[in-house]
Formats: structure tokens, C-alpha cells, sequence
């Protein structure tokens, strides 16, 4: 079974369809930005089970406003009983605040609750952290870049990076607009798609590169859909099986993975689709032929 | 337990088990930070004595002398400057130790005319954290092992902070509390002067509010204790701290319970006043007790803090989470169960897929994953939440290569008749495109190691074990399965779908 799509036919109307994805995300990044959970803003959150049939999210956030906590967010997280509620706290030193805050609940709240997990974390940690992502994120990107320039030819390397960039932009652009929760691991989330998406791309060019090594006369536009073609059922098996994980792990993993697994199914979606429609393209318009990875076996 | 844990209980010699993270089996994480402010102005007042005390020996004046928290300023005569600077410089002076590993003296000094201007120098300060962090890691851990807790995991991070792993424990706040107080013990007599004065300071009783005016002087400290532990006073049926001294500690204790019959004797503990009773005979002991309207479980945990001593500077926490056991248990369960099923989804489209080279691929899905399970193991790695979300990506994703392969194959076949050397072909083929795949992943996972904390650090391990032991799986034991079936078949037309 021969595949033989016209890949490169949609090249350009694809182009600008990415292009306006990212700066879609882009507004949304510097109008909306990110809502950053407690990791990377500090603060306070309680995960509480409240042991009622159906509790009331309402007469829950009365309860907690009257304690003075200042502004809370109280969100229901999974099942209908469970519920993550956050607050700014600066400090972090008093020892009996839970203790306290629980006890207080109780007799604002007249249902049984149970604390089933409390993170606290500190103005100067939460920055350390935000910085650690952000540099883990950019050390990645130019680890990838470095590691192609070796295997590859400059273009490769642009390519890759700008299939990577489109990956991670668009993931978190759909972050802002969906008002979905930055944390720890979306971190780890968007550095895996940064592996996964390069893995991708990395399949799509060794075929470009060995194609261009042994057809001397087919254009790199007509060459880049033989290749991409030759790779197809890789491609769609490869992130057919990990979506299904994913998936897995979306629907069954728990409450605390489906940010994680949301961002990673977002992330394998926009990484297939941008080692064949951003990656490729950028070869044409480089116009790469043989003549560039010649060169590299000399 | 539910016998879902057994599966992760993976007994290789008994010995060796997964170590489930905090946020599978329940605990608290807290990151402590030293503030070694006190501690380094401290250490500064301290030098500048030494300084002083060595100026006099040598003959050397000092003409006016100013020291703030952070700086010693000395004014000397300029004759002096030369000789001063020379003392400051040599690497052989105590005065200003020279730390050889760091190429770096204790003090920056910079000589602004005929003023020196004294400062500690970087590594100075270090070194100074240093001390105080080890000091400090000590007594967390005997106050920590005091509790009782279930191994308990004390690491040092940087060179100020101190990461607690309680695992098991859902609730942190006896800890934290202790962990909250310095413990700094002093007993100090009340002043005779009624007006404050260089050598006094007026401080609070807890209990009543009252203010007393002390003297400075520590007459004995915590240093000095040897044993401490709560007790029902049988007299007034109140519960007392009694504590036991040291040998030096017992006979100034005695000298000034003898000097001072009828002064009140303040019992002072990180700033404020415990209790105050007067003196009403020499105690000789070496024994004594502290009263101070305590419940049993307060005067309990004086008592650990007295044996456990002080710590050199307090300590904030800076960081905590903690996950109850019963969300744990869930978090396991959902881990399991999501991996089952990611598994028996990949498995069952592999197999529609590719028929018998599907199943091939799937029995080296199970051996890599038996494998992925044992290095795990073998490492002592912890096996946090998104670690096991490691775990069933590196099933979706290790089939890649398998898959690499098998379409590399195909193509072989279809140009090459004999089965033998289109199989050998389409693996050699593929290797360089496999391993370029998969080492930009484990660079991604590396670094996410590197930078990443906690149950993220669970995952990164997971994904880059999963990538090595998928290269291995498909690279052997693949391929001996797949040379296997191409012997037999080798003269029939061999389909790959």
C-alpha cells in the first residue's frame, strides 16, 4: 500500500493558519497570561473532601469567607465531594495555622471535612521555582538546537526549532485562553512535548536527508512529501499509541494528572502536525538540495 | 493495605523495594531556611574582639573603631596603615584566616586612607553557613528522631536550607512547631539596678505579662544540660520541666544560687521569660526544674527541645506540602489503574495493527516494561504520581521504535527478496533514526531532572530509565524474536500490514 498524499499542497495555507494560532496565542500570553497555580505564585491550597452527599460549593466559599483569609478561589476538583481552595499567605511560619483554620472550619462548615492536602509555598520559593521552569523550558529549546546542528545542517536545525516553538507557544497560548492551571508539571509536560515533537521531526528529516542523498533530481518541495509520506504510517501509529496512553492518563490517572495529560495530548497533537507542516516547509523555503548535506559527508 | 500495593512492592531480594513518593504514600515535605543573619553579625561582633585583643598585643592604637551589622570600620594612625595591611594580607595569620581551597581570605579589606574598612568576604560567609547549616541539620534531626516519625529523610540544599521528608505523617504541625523554636535556654538573675543599662535588658514573663529587668549575663545556657524531661511535680501537682547539668554547668549553678539568696532567677527561653522564681537556697545538685504552668504535652516538648539544644539561628519554613494517606491511596490506585488500561489499549491496537509482528512488538512492551519495573527497583528510585504517568508514556511511545522497524522492513521487502537480508537491512537502516529520536527525549528528560523538584524529579527519572531500557528491549530482544520468525519463514512472502 502505496501512500502518496499531497502533503505539500497545503503548505502555505497552513503557514498562515500556524502563524495566526501563534500570534492568537501570543495576545492571549501578554493580554491574559497565565494562571499560575501555587507553585509559581505562592500561596496556599487546601485539596478538602467534604463527607455530604452533593455539598454546596456556596455555603463551602460562605464558610471559608468568613475565616479572613483575604480573596480565596475554591474550585470543585474531580468528584462532586472534593474541592481546592487557594489563598495568598505570606507567611509561612506559624505552626498551628492548619490546625487552626481546620478548627474554625468546623464550626463555620456543620459537615464533615477532611484536609487531604495542603501545599504551602513561600513568596521566594515560588520565584525560584517560575525561574527554574522558565530556564529548564529555554535550556531545553537550545540543547535541542545544538544537539540538530551536530546531526543536521543549519536548516534542519531552524526548522526543528521553529516546529518546536510553534509546540510550545500554542500549548500554552491554549493554557491562557482556557484559564487552565500552570504548575510543576505542565513544566515537565512542555519539556516532554519539546522531546516528543523533536523525536518527530527528528524521523521526518533522517528521510528528507537520506532522500536528498539519493534523488539528485526531485525538488525539495516535491521531496519533502515523499518523505513525509514514506514516514505516514509511523507517524500516525507512533502518536496513535501515545495518545492512547495519554488518554489513559487523562481519563483514569486522577485529578491532579489532568493538566498534565491535557497539555501532553495538546502538545503530541501540535508536534505531529508541525514536523510535517512547519518543519518541512521551512527546508523549501531554505531551499535545501543536495548540495547541503553533501557537503556534511566531506 | 489494598493489594493493589503489592504490585509496586516488587520484591527483587527482599531488600530492595520501590520507594513510593510522598504525594503515593501520604507525608510531608517542608523546606526549612536558616536565617544566619544573627548568625554572621555574631560572628563579626566575635572577630572584631579577637582583632581588638590582638591590636593591643602588637602595640597598635586604634583610633576610633565603628561597626554596624555588616562592616567593622577601624581609624588608625597613619604610621600604622602598612603594618596593619601586611597583618591583614599574610596567609598565615589567624587574625585573617586563608581558606587555600577557595584562594580567598575570611575578610575583604579595603584601606580607604588611614581607615580600614573590614568586611567578610564571600567565602567567608559561606564558610560561616556552612557551619551553621551542619549545626543546625543536627539538631533537626534529633528533634525529628525525637518524634518518632518513620524514616524520616534530612538532606542539606545550597548552603542555607534544609529539605524534611516525613513520610507518613499527615499532619506536620507538632513538627513544625518544634522545628519553629530555637530553643535558646539561658538562665539570667534579675538586675539589682532599677534603670536599664549597657549590661541589662528588660524582657517579658510569658505566663503573667510582667516585665523584669535582667542582666546580660548567661549564667548557665543549654549547652550545659544533659538531660531534660517532664515530670508531675508532686507538691503542687503542676507539671514541671527538671533538667540535669553538666559538671561545669552544676558548679556555677551552685556559685550563684549561693551568691544571690533572695534575687529571682529568670528562666529565659528564646526572648522571653519562662518563669522567674526567687532563689530561696543554694541548689547544688546539679539538678533542678522549671515551672511554668505547662500542660503535659507543652512541658513534653521543652523537654525534647532542651535535650535536642539549641539551634545556631532560627529556622523558617519556606515550602510545605503535605498529602494525606487516604489521597495517596486513591492516587495509586488511579495510577494503576490508568496504566493497565493505557497498556491493554496499545497492546490491542499494535496487535490490529501489525498481527504477529504486533504481537512481537507487544511481548517487548512487556519485557521492556518488566525491566523499566526492576531498574527502578535496583536504583532505589522513588515512584511518585507523575513517575507512574512516566511509566505509561513510555508505553505509548516505546512501541516507536518497534514500529520504526517493522515500516523500515516493509520497505525492504518490497525491494529485496531474500527475507533475510530485508530484515537485517531495515534494522540497520532505522538505528541511526531511532537513537536520533530517542536521545532528543532523554536530553529534554536530563534536564528536567536537573531543574525539576519533587515528584516532577519521579518522572523525569521514569521517562529516561523507559527510553534506555525501550533501546535495549527493541535491540535485542526484538530483534531475536523477529530473526526467530524470519528463519522459519524464510522462503515464504512474509507480510508486514
Amino acid at each position: 500500500m502505496k501512500k502518496d498524499y499531497r502533503f505539500n499542497q497545503y503548505y502555505k495555507s497552513l503557514n498562515v493558519f500556524s502563524i495566526a494560532l501563534i500570534l492568537l496565542s501570543l495576545i492571549f500570553l501578554i493580554f491574559k497570561g497565565l494562571n499560575y497555580g501555587v507553585d509559581f505564585k505562592g500561596g496556599t491550597l487546601i485539596e478538602i473532601r467534604v463527607e455530604t452527599e452533593k455539598p454546596d460549593i456556596e455555603v463551602l466559599r460562605s464558610s471559608f469567607n468568613k475565616l479572613n483569609l483575604g480573596k480565596i478561589s475554591i474550585k470543585n476538583f474531580g468528584s462532586d465531594n472534593d474541592f481546592v481552595v487557594k489563598f495568598k499567605r505570606d507567611e509561612l511560619n506559624d505552626p498551628e495555622f492548619i490546625e487552626n483554620l481546620q478548627r474554625n472550619l468546623s464550626q463555620e462548615l456543620n459537615q464533615d471535612f477532611s484536609f487531604r492536602r495542603v501545599e504551602n509555598v513561600g513568596p521566594k520559593v515560588s520565584s525560584e521555582l517560575l525561574k527554574a521552569g522558565v530556564t529548564a523550558i529555554c535550556l531545553s529549546l537550545m540543547a535541542m538546537l545544538i544537539y540538530i546542528w551536530i546531526r543536521f545542517e543549519w536548516q534542519f536545525s531552524v526548522g526543528a526549532i521553529a516546529a518546536l516553538f510553534h509546540d510550545v507557544i500554542i500549548t500554552l497560548g491554549i493554557f491562557s485562553a482556557l484559564g487552565l492551571e500552570i504548575n510543576l508539571s505542565i513544566v515537565a509536560a512542555v519539556l516532554t512535548i519539546v522531546g516528543y515533537s523533536m523525536n518527530d521531526t527528528v524521523v521526518i528529516y533522517d528521510r528528507v536527508r537520506e532522500n536528498l542523498k539519493k534523488y539528485s533530481d526531485i525538488k525539495i518541495f516535491d521531496l519533502t512529501n515523499l518523505s513525509i509520506n514514506e514516514t505516514l504510517s509511523r507517524t500516525i501509529i507512533t502518536s496513535s499509541t501515545t495518545l492512547l496512553a495519554l488518554l489513559s492518563i487523562f481519563l483514569f490517572g486522577g485529578e491532579i494528572l489532568k493538566g498534565f495529560s491535557l497539555a501532553m495530548i495538546l502538545g503530541v497533537i501540535l508536534g505531529t502536525y508541525s514536523s510535517i507542516f512547519i518543519a518541512n516547509p521551512l527546508l523549501v523555503s531554505f531551499k535545501v538540495s543536495q548540495k547541503t548535506v553533501l557537503k556534511e559527508d566531506n | 493495605m489494598v493489594s493493589s500495593s503489592n504490585f509496586l512492592d516488587l520484591d527483587l531480594d527482599k531488600q530492595k523495594k520501590i520507594k513510593l513518593g510522598l504525594d503515593l504514600q501520604g507525608g510531608s515535605y517542608l523546606l526549612l531556611e536558616l536565617d544566619n543573619e544573627p548568625v554572621i553579625k555574631q560572628k563579626l561582633q566575635s572577630k572584631l574582639l579577637e582583632i581588638k585583643d590582638y591590636f593591643k598585643k602588637n602595640k597598635i592604637k586604634i583610633l576610633s573603631l565603628k561597626f554596624d551589622d555588616k562592616l567593622i570600620k577601624l581609624k588608625v594612625s597613619k604610621d600604622d596603615v602598612e603594618k596593619i595591611s601586611e597583618i591583614f594580607s599574610d596567609k598565615e595569620s589567624t587574625i585573617n584566616p586563608y581558606y587555600f581551597q577557595y584562594k580567598a581570605h575570611q575578610l575583604d579589606v579595603k584601606i580607604n586612607g588611614d581607615v580600614f574598612n573590614l568586611e567578610l568576604s564571600k567565602y567567608g560567609i559561606i564558610l560561616i553557613k556552612n557551619a551553621s547549616l551542619d549545626q543546625a541539620i543536627e539538631i533537626v534531626r534529633k528533634r525529628v528522631d525525637e518524634v518518632g516519625t518513620n524514616e524520616p529523610n534530612i538532606l542539606k540544599r545550597g548552603n542555607d536550607r534544609i529539605l524534611l521528608e516525613l513520610p507518613g505523617l499527615d499532619n506536620p504541625d507538632r513538627i513544625k512547631s518544634l522545628l519553629g523554636k530555637t530553643a535558646d535556654l539561658a538562665f539570667r538573675l534579675e538586675s539589682k539596678s532599677s534603670n536599664e543599662s549597657f549590661g541589662t535588658e528588660k524582657l517579658k514573663l510569658i505566663e503573667t505579662g510582667e516585665e523584669l529587668l535582667l542582666s546580660k549575663r548567661v549564667i548557665i545556657s543549654g549547652d550545659n544540660l544533659v538531660d531534660a524531661s517532664p515530670r508531675m511535680d508532686s507538691l503542687n501537682n503542676q507539671t514541671v520541666v527538671s533538667f540535669t547539668l553538666d559538671r561545669v554547668g552544676s558548679k556555677r549553678f551552685a556559685q550563684a544560687t549561693k551568691r544571690n539568696i533572695g534575687t529571682r532567677l529568670a528562666i529565659v527561653l528564646d526572648g522571653q521569660i519562662i518563669s522567674a522564681p526567687v532563689i530561696k537556697d543554694v541548689i547544688a545538685g546539679g539538678s533542678g526544674q522549671i515551672s511554668g504552668g505547662f500542660t503535659f504535652q507543652s512541658a513534653t516538648d521543652l523537654a525534647l527541645l532542651l535535650r535536642s539544644g539549641a539551634l545556631p539561628a532560627p529556622l523558617n519554613i519556606i515550602e510545605e506540602r503535605t498529602v494525606g494517606p487516604d489521597l495517596g491511596q486513591d492516587s495509586i490506585n488511579a495510577g494503576i489503574l490508568s496504566l493497565i488500561i493505557g497498556f491493554l489499549l496499545v497492546i490491542g491496537f499494535m496487535t490490529l495493527k501489525y498481527r504477529i509482528f504486533g504481537i512481537i512488538a507487544n511481548l517487548t512492551l512487556i519485557i521492556n516494561l518488566i525491566l523499566l519495573i526492576s531498574i527502578l527497583t535496583l536504583l532505589e528510585a522513588t515512584l511518585t504520581l507523575p513517575g507512574i504517568a512516566g511509566i505509561i508514556l513510555t508505553v505509548g511511545m516505546a512501541v516507536d521504535a518497534n514500529v520504526l522497524i517493522f515500516e523500515r522492513i516493509k520497505e525492504e521487502t518490497s525491494k529485496e527478496k531474500n527475507n533475510l537480508i530485508a530484515f537485517d537491512n531495515g534494522y540497520s537502516k532505522s538505528k541511526i533514526t531511532i537513537l536520533d529520536a530517542n536521545i532528543t527525549t532523554i536530553i529534554a528528560a536530563i534536564i528536567l531532572f536537573i531543574f525539576g523538584s519533587g515528584p516532577v524529579k519521579g518522572f523525569s527519572i521514569t521517562l529516561c530509565v523507559g527510553i534506555l531500557t525501550t533501546l535495549f528491549s527493541v535491540f535485542f530482544i526484538a530483534r531475536l524474536l523477529t530473526s526467530i520468525y524470519v528463519k522459519i519463514n524464510k522462503h515464504k512472502e512474509i507480510i508486514i500490514k
